[in-house]
């Protein structure tokens, strides 16, 4: 080919500024059309800012957007879909309560004469895009009752009710199982074969090496540099983002093992699961992995007493214990680093120190007042401990960073004296430099004495913090690994129901 | 609180707007009316405001938790029904003075009782509390008229109706009851773990039950506390018109949610002081008050709160609108 293509979309110099921050400074990206184009930074980096300026949310400072050769000025998000750039969102932007007709077509339901809908085209289209998307369900369905991937396809199906030149895709695996992935990944590559130029931007490595065919780096901003993904590897491309290598291997001192501390035996909760069994030493890091769904959390939900369970003993030290409430769990020495640390984890809305003395706060007090210098001394300990980076404990929670909230999580459970720590989906949302700040950190409590709990959804992480592996399928225990001998392969097979007949 | 050292007098008023707004009509209504700028009329302000601004500390507790007490005006008007009408019982006949104390004492329990009934409905059953008080409102006024028989009460004993006029120092009675109140309220706000506890569940009630604080009892206080001040409210406005109407009260709950809308708590939880709160009643008490003085027809002064309570909150909303929040619509 000896024609030179235009780009589908063109960003020259693209700035933005808000009240002391430039959020953006002098960025260029294109995406040809039937190319996908991994945007990556890490959080903060300015590729939430820059995605917002693409859909018309922002207008740039200086810079210029090109679509189609065209230099062109958007200023709504409609206007930019007129204009074939549709944006698919991270978080889920619906209206529950509607149908997925209706959340498709939100804001342009096609009409008949005096404003009324008409229905009849909008459930044909609708289910015209749905079928594109080899979707299972139909328009009329209200999106309640849609599982969470199926609710992300309504928003991939929204982005369809346009001829898209260039679709956005940011963060769309977050919230998928991997058989949901799989799925996807299938319509971004059919959009890329009908010449949509696709930005794709993620967190997950092996996601953007799978996908992408280039990927551009932002880092604090700023532009870092394009490369094609076919030619370059993951260090260079975390180099880039972090400015650093990061330090991947597993600690493989494995630490001397203590008491078992926690055991389940024939743990039930129907449906959720059924029968698990396994123990924790002290010292030791057990990574449960499996698909959303599996039951993990749940289990998680019942050793800190926020479920109760139908049968099953749970033994602290050995003795038979009874868990009916969080309160029951922290006086056994069990604490919960919850998955979703912004609705569950943290009062956004007070300070570091206080989020991280909450639990304890009733034994902090000098007569009737809470004492502000224990409160302080707590604060400091595990802030110097766990890195934590404020300004100053007065530093409302809001405005860290995703990694510095999950340490005051983490900081808020560790000041409990905990003898099991539980945490479920530690890096979720959370960069990549940070993130192995947050494993190295884990692996550094388990050598402390700690016996925890980790629950994830990502491959590498659980192979790299834990000593064992438990696998789990729909609310059963598959298998259980050590760290020696497990591959990726067995625990893919194992977390997906696939029964291996051990050879003895 | 103890990071006064970097907080200067602008920064302050920068975040507490509502104070700097009392201060303007302060000054406004002291150059527009010859007979506010008057040691009595403070006294009067201060007297003025109580009623409403007892019952504003208890709403700054229920609604930072989240939630809102719609049933106060109600429990005010029977608390004040109880506190005349029990003085005037054959049994209490022969105690003199003294008949006062029972009759009192009944008062504030029926707020208490009608409180933790609000508190322990949302508890166990997780209904909205606007809705459960909703319900409270119209119940506990039906309750009213079916106790004074749609009738006033009238205090038989004198010393009653006297309290109201009684001075500690250059302070009127009912204004030290209420500043001492605010003061305690104040610090169990800002220096307890109750108050601690208060925020955390308004601001993120999962996160609450996660740190072990038991969230159902919790609320139940709060609302037990805000039906203990509407009753003590009740009481002390009746010992000013010495006698108990069964329409006492009536719209004192949206003055009181403006008074604490005004003073910075969040509909939605999790923000807001006593302070503010203070700040608000004081500042529907002075433009009542000016606006009376000047002569202002009260209809109108309605018209001039609303437009005033909008205006305040888009202007926060304008300036203390947080870097990524806030949609425009």
């Amino acid at each position: 080919m000896n024609e030179k293509l235009e780009p589908a979309l063109r960003l020259q110099g693209i700035v933005k500024t808000f009240p002391g921050v430039r959020a953006l400074d002098g960025v260029d990206f294109e995406v040809m059309p039937g190319e996908v184009h991994a945007l990556l930074g890490e959080n903060g980096a300015g590729k939430s800012t820059l995605m917002k300026v693409l859909a018309g949310m922002y207008q740039p400072d200086e810079g210029q957007i090109i679509i189609g050769g065209q230099p062109v000025r958007m200023t709504t998000p409609i206007e930019a879909k007129a204009q074939g750039v549709v944006l698919i969102h991270q978080e889920l932007s619906l209206v529950p309560e509607m149908s997925a007709a209706e959340n498709i077509y939100l804001g342009e339901l096609p009409l008949k004469s005096f404003g009324r809908v008409d229905w009849k085209t909008l459930f044909d289209r609708s289910n015209a895009i749905l079928e594109r998307l080899n979707c299972n369900f139909r328009g009329e369905v209200t999106v309640v009752n849609l599982s969470i991937a199926n609710q992300q396809m309504v928003e991939i199906a929204r982005a369809l009710t346009v001829d898209a030149r260039v679709a956005v895709f940011d963060e769309p695996t977050a919230s998928l199982t991997d058989a949901e992935k799989v799925v996807l990944f299938e319509i971004i590559n059919d959009l890329k074969a009908r010449g949509v130029g696709i930005v794709y931007i993620s967190h997950r490595m092996d996601e953007i090496f799978t996908l992408s065919d280039r990927i551009t780096v932002l880092r604090d901003g700023s532009y870092r540099g394009t490369l094609t993904t076919a030619e370059t590897n993951e260090d260079e491309v975390t180099r880039l983002m972090i400015g650093r290598s990061l330090d991947l291997s597993r600690d493989a001192a494995t630490p001397t093992l203590g008491e078992t501390v926690l055991e389940v035996r024939n743990l039930t909760c129907a449906p959720l699961f059924k029968d698990i069994s396994f123990s924790v030493r002290a010292g030791e890091v057990v990574g449960f992995y499996g698909l959303v769904g599996a039951g993990r959390t749940e289990i998680a939900e019942t050793l800190f007493g926020l479920r109760s369970a139908d049968s099953g003993e749970i033994l602290i030290d050995g003795a038979q214990v009874r868990i009916g409430s969080p309160p029951d769990a922290i006086a056994l020495g069990i604490s919960l680093v919850p998955e979703n640390r912004k609705e569950q984890g943290l009062v956004l809305s007070m300070n570091c120190r206080d989020n991280m003395t909450l639990p304890q706060v009733q034994n902090l007090t000098n007569g009737p007042f809470v004492s502000s210098g224990a409160e302080n001394a707590i604060f400091d300990k595990y802030r110097d401990k766990l890195e934590i980076k404020t300004p100053s404990w007065r530093q409302t929670v809001r405005v860290l960073s995703g990694g510095n909230q999950q340490k005051i999580v983490i900081g808020k459970w560790l000041s409990m004296q905990p003898r099991v720590l539980i945490v479920d989906e530690p890096t979720r949302g959370i960069d990549v430099g940070s993130k192995s700040e947050i494993h190295m950190l884990l692996r550094a409590l388990a050598a402390q004495g700690y016996a925890v709990i980790v629950i994830s959804s990502e491959m590498p992480e659980v192979l790299r913090v834990s000593d064992r592996i438990v696998a789990m399928y729909s609310g059963r225990i598959m298998r259980e690994f050590t760290a020696e001998l497990v591959t990726e392969d067995s625990l893919v097979q194992a977390i997906s129901g696939i029964q291996v007949n051990e050879v003895a | 609180m103890s990071n006064l050292t970097d907080i200067t007098p602008l920064r302050w008023l920068m975040r507490n707007p509502i104070w700097g707004f009392v201060l303007l009509v302060f000054i406004f209504f002291s150059l527009m009316s010859d007979h506010f700028f008057d040691y009595r009329n403070f006294q009067n302000i201060l007297v003025q405001t109580s009623t409403i601004g007892l019952i504003a500390l208890g709403m700054t507790l229920v609604m930072i938790n989240g939630n809102i007490d719609l049933s106060v005006g109600a429990t005010l008007a029977l608390a004040a029904a109880f506190a005349v009408d029990v003085q005037s019982w054959a049994m209490f006949a022969t105690w003199g003075n003294w008949q006062i104390l029972p009759a009192v004492c009944l008062a504030l329990l029926v707020g208490l009782l009608m409180g933790a009934i609000n508190g322990f409905i949302v508890w166990k059953t997780g209904v909205d509390a606007f809705i459960v008080t909703l319900g409270a409102m119209l119940g506990i006024r039906g309750l009213v008229f079916v106790y004074t028989g749609e009738s006033s009460f009238y205090a038989m004993n004198f010393a009653y109706s006297d309290f109201s006029a009684l001075s500690i120092g250059p302070l009127p009675v009912l204004a030290v009851i209420f500043l001492l109140c605010t003061l305690i309220v104040h610090l169990v706000l800002s220096r307890t773990v109750h108050g601690r506890n208060t925020y955390a569940v308004g601001g993120n009630r999962e996160a609450a039950v996660n740190a072990a604080i038991r969230v159902g009892p919790h609320m139940m206080i709060n609302f037990m506390i805000i039906g203990f001040l509407a009753a003590l409210s009740g009481v002390l406005l009746s010992t000013q018109m010495g006698a108990a109407t069964p329409n006492l009260g009536r719209d004192y709950e949206l003055w009181v949610i403006t008074a604490v809308v005004l003073g910075g708590t969040k509909l939605t939880g999790g923000k807001g002081d006593i302070i503010g709160t203070l700040g608000g009643v004081l500042a529907i008490g002075i433009l009542r008050n000016g606006m009376n003085l000047m002569q202002v027809p009260a209809f109108y002064v309605y018209v001039i709160l609303g437009s005033i309570l909008i205006a305040v909150l888009f202007l926060d909303k304008r300036f203390n609108r947080t870097a990524d929040g806030g949609l425009r619509l």
